[in-house]
């Protein structure tokens, strides 16, 4: 009993790191089709996030409320990834929605970018120019819709840019002279370390489970419910739903099928920011961070059928259990006399490169029985 | 549009000529007859830029001072040495490219360079080919002994094997059965092929050992074999590599993994530069073996750490791959005195038996182009340096492991003709 709790929710833990990492994907690829290589980099993006709002809140005046910056950096990783994500779709990729291969590259050209972004910028002005955009994108439309219909908008919009990068030049040089450590350019990983109350481990029904897997696993399925509701309870799902699945006659029937582009992809991006949370968690941030988990993604993504969140779901669950199964070599455990020839082959693979070996081997026979993944799409527009 | 345009040419000619004065040979300046320029090969950019960064530091600081110190004098003429830096950009092919620039193109006498493993096996061939020589500061897993190499890191036998003994006899946990970890590569693969053999002979137990590959940071499985395999404390080999410490170190701590569990950790690629990235509150307790810790409490250790952080800014930290870097450098200049020639043949004939008082004590070169060096166990303490332990005596480097089953009973001797890269004992 106690094992298969352990390996149940060492399973789950693994299956939810990936799941929170592949859920923007799920989104951004799944339904709008755009190869995005630049997820990881979203991702690398909110961990950083999650960094400065660390330090931020070690300023004096934000002390008393440090155990809760990790739910604040959240909220913030999501927005400042989305941000990113909706610049990056009105500049690039709009531009190249039906050519796969191009966006493909670009988008690669443009986690590059970021990477070397992160390296070389100091993390005071990069949120500074965070803040700029921010304000840039949503100031103008907050205005009243008399001034937005004026002949002089452009005017307007021009100066509300302005606005914006004085306000972030300005925040970049408050963070820049109040917190030393994100004045200077590094590309050294940082570390963020876990509020106290989310370190160590608690105790479950006999065993003990540490606190910062369990909040992934809270993350996760946050993210999971919140997104499942959004597409289905929703207007704006329902359109996105809509385009997802006519282009064409969802745009005859009036949908603004550019407003439903922005508007899946800056969730998309924010979800790739939340994952940006956890992993920070789990690990060190540093300008790489998300190009290791991009690959992991796109495999959950297409095992579970893309254009399926629930595929998403039971793929990424399914690898975490398999991983921790063969990993850590729980079969023998489970069947302690077994037969030689097999304990002996069970032993090769219980090593974590082995385990992921096996793992992609499986996959690629499972692909090549069920091509379209767990829960294949159906319906007139797949086969365009 | 005209004016900018005036202002780049003129730049350009600024620039060059700067350049001219600069890297002309004809530099006689001061009071130095002439110059010789040596090259520095270490990856600026790319994921091992962070740790290589520090040994260019380190070696400029080291031609620094010896420059102020009058040069290098050859032949009753003193040379000022300059250096050529370039950037292997973590990328193995790159290193052996640039190092055919630095001898054909640039003609230097000397590279220093090298971090992975993987940067040095890329490299040899060039060296061996064209007969010039690198000088490699890392500690690394030996099984290789190159005329044209001259490595001045620890070989196993005076890092992994003194540790090993520590922790199997003296350490809290003596007796307590092995796990091994290490990244999925040629070092943590070597050297926990040595570690097995040694626990082996101590009478000890291995009761598990996994590898995570480069880049991975999913330790859970990891973890849940530890705890199977090792349920109430044990000794932990670590020879992970860069930040996967960092996921290493905060899972193992939430999976309550700890030194005050049981549990300790050995580490063998974790200095004071590591240390202060991975955070002290997650190593404390835990262990390290190097030749050089900045925690070294004479004259010639605190003098190291004093300049480089003169030179290099007050939050600067010195380790052991910088104080092997730093010898290199100077092991080299004495060599060429030696020789009285930046000739190839000579200097090599001449590095033999060289002996210098290095940050962690006395070194000398040895016969298999190694260097005999002490070994120290240290605590890793919660100000992010080393509480020293132990400290053996001068240990010679086993370039061929007599531990390991492939090379036991081998040495190597580049003095003597007819032993040369490996021979048997």
């Amino acid at each position: 009993m106690e094992l298969l709790l352990d390996s149940l929710f060492n399973g789950v833990a693994i299956g939810s790191v990936l799941l929170v990492a592949a859920l923007g994907l799920a989104i951004v690829f799944g339904l709008m089709g755009v190869i995005n290589l630049a997820h990881g980099e979203l991702m690398m993006l909110g961990a950083y996030t999650t960094y400065v709002t660390q330090l931020i809140f070690k300023l004096p005046i934000l002390k008393p409320f440090y155990n809760s910056y990790i739910i604040v950096s959240i909220f913030l990783a999501f927005i400042v990834s989305g941000v990113v994500g909706i610049l990056l779709e009105k500049t690039i990729i709009r531009k190249l929605y039906g050519s796969p291969l191009e966006t493909l590259l670009a988008t690669w050209g443009v986690s590059l970018i970021l990477q070397q972004f992160v390296r070389s910028v100091p993390l005071a002005y990069g949120t500074g120019l965070v803040i700029s955009l921010l304000i840039g994108l949503f100031l103008p439309t907050t205005f009243p819709s008399k001034i937005k219909e004026s002949i002089n908008f452009k005017y307007f919009k021009f100066s509300s840019w302005i606005f914006a990068a004085l306000t972030g030049v300005l925040t970049g040089s408050v963070i820049s002279s109040s917190v030393s450590k994100l004045s200077r350019a590094s590309a050294r990983n940082v570390d963020v370390t876990a509020p106290s109350w989310m370190r160590g481990q608690v105790e479950i029904i006999g065993t003990a489970f540490p606190k910062t897997r369990l909040m992934i696993i809270v993350i996760t399925l946050i993210s999971v419910i919140a997104i499942t509701l959004f597409l289905n309870q929703s207007a704006w799902g329902m359109r996105i739903r809509a385009v997802t699945q006519n282009r064409q006659m969802s745009d005859c029937l009036g949908i603004s099928t550019e407003k439903v582009d922005i508007i899946t992809f800056g969730i998309g991006s924010g979800l790739a920011g939340v994952a940006g949370v956890a992993v920070s968690l789990l690990g060190s941030v540093g300008p790489n961070v998300g190009g290791n988990y991009i690959v992991g993604c796109f495999m959950v993504v297409v095992l579970g059928g893309v254009g399926n969140l629930l595929g998403t779901v039971l793929a990424s669950f399914g690898i975490g259990i398999m991983t921790d199964l063969i990993g850590a070599g729980r079969l023998l455990s489970i069947w302690p006399d077994m037969p030689l020839p097999l304990s002996n082959t069970i032993n090769f693979f219980a090593t974590t490169s082995m385990a992921r070996v096996m793992i992609f081997a499986l996959i690629v026979i499972f692909l090549q029985f069920k091509p379209t993944g767990l829960f294949p799409q159906k319906g007139r527009m797949v086969e365009n | 549009m005209r004016i900018s345009r005036r202002i780049l040419a003129g730049l350009a000619t600024a620039s060059l000529a700067v350049t001219a004065t600069s890297c002309g040979g004809g530099g006689t300046s001061g009071s130095f007859d002439d110059t010789v320029t040596v090259g520095i090969l270490h990856s600026l950019s790319g994921t091992m830029a962070i740790s290589e960064s520090t040994l260019v530091d380190t070696e400029k600081m080291a031609i620094e001072e010896i420059n102020a110190a009058g040069g290098v004098t050859v032949g009753g003429k003193s040379y000022k040495i300059e250096y050529i830096v370039e950037d292997g950009a973590s990328d193995w092919p790159t290193f052996a490219e640039k190092s055919k620039k630095l001898i054909d193109q640039d003609g230097v006498p000397v590279v220093f360079g090298g971090w992975t493993s993987a940067s040095r096996k890329a490299m040899l061939p060039v060296y061996e080919s064209k007969d010039a020589f690198l000088y490699y500061p890392i500690q690394y897993e030996a099984q290789e002994c190159s005329n044209n190499i001259f490595y001045t890191g620890a070989t196993p036998n005076q890092q992994s094997e003194p540790a090993t003994d520590f922790m199997y006899k003296r350490s809290p946990a003596a007796g307590g059965d092995f796990f091994l970890v290490g990244s999925d590569y040629v070092f943590p693969r070597t050297s926990n092929t040595i570690t097995k053999a040694q626990v082996k002979q101590l009478g000890g137990k291995v009761v598990g050992e996994d590898y995570l590959p480069l880049g991975n940071t999913e330790v859970a499985p990891i973890i849940s074999k530890i705890k199977k395999a090792l349920p109430d404390g044990g000794i932990i080999i670590n020879t992970l590599n860069g930040d996967q410490n960092v996921a290493f170190f905060k899972q193992i701590q939430d999976a309550g993994i700890t030194p005050s569990s049981g549990y300790y950790v050995m580490n063998y690629s974790i200095a004071e530069e590591e240390i202060s990235t991975i955070g002290p509150e997650f190593l404390e307790g835990h262990y390290g073996a190097w030749n050089y810790m900045m925690s070294i409490d004479t004259p010639a250790s605190k003098k190291f750490a004093a300049s480089f952080k003169k030179r290099w800014g007050a939050d600067r930290v010195v380790a052991d791959p910088q104080e092997s870097a730093y010898n290199m450098v100077y092991l080299w200049k004495q060599a060429v005195e030696d020789a009285g020639t930046f000739d190839d043949n000579a200097v090599r004939k001449a590095l033999v038996g060289q002996k210098f008082d290095a940050p962690q004590g006395p070194v000398e070169v040895m016969p298999n182009h190694h260097l005999s060096q002490t070994v120290r166990i240290g605590e890793i303490n919660s100000e992010g340096g080393f509480t020293i332990l132990e400290e053996t005596g001068v240990v010679l480097p086993q370039a061929w492991n007599q531990k390991h089953p492939s090379s036991k009973g081998f040495a190597c001797d580049w003095t003597d003709p007819s032993k040369g890269e490996k021979y048997k004992l």
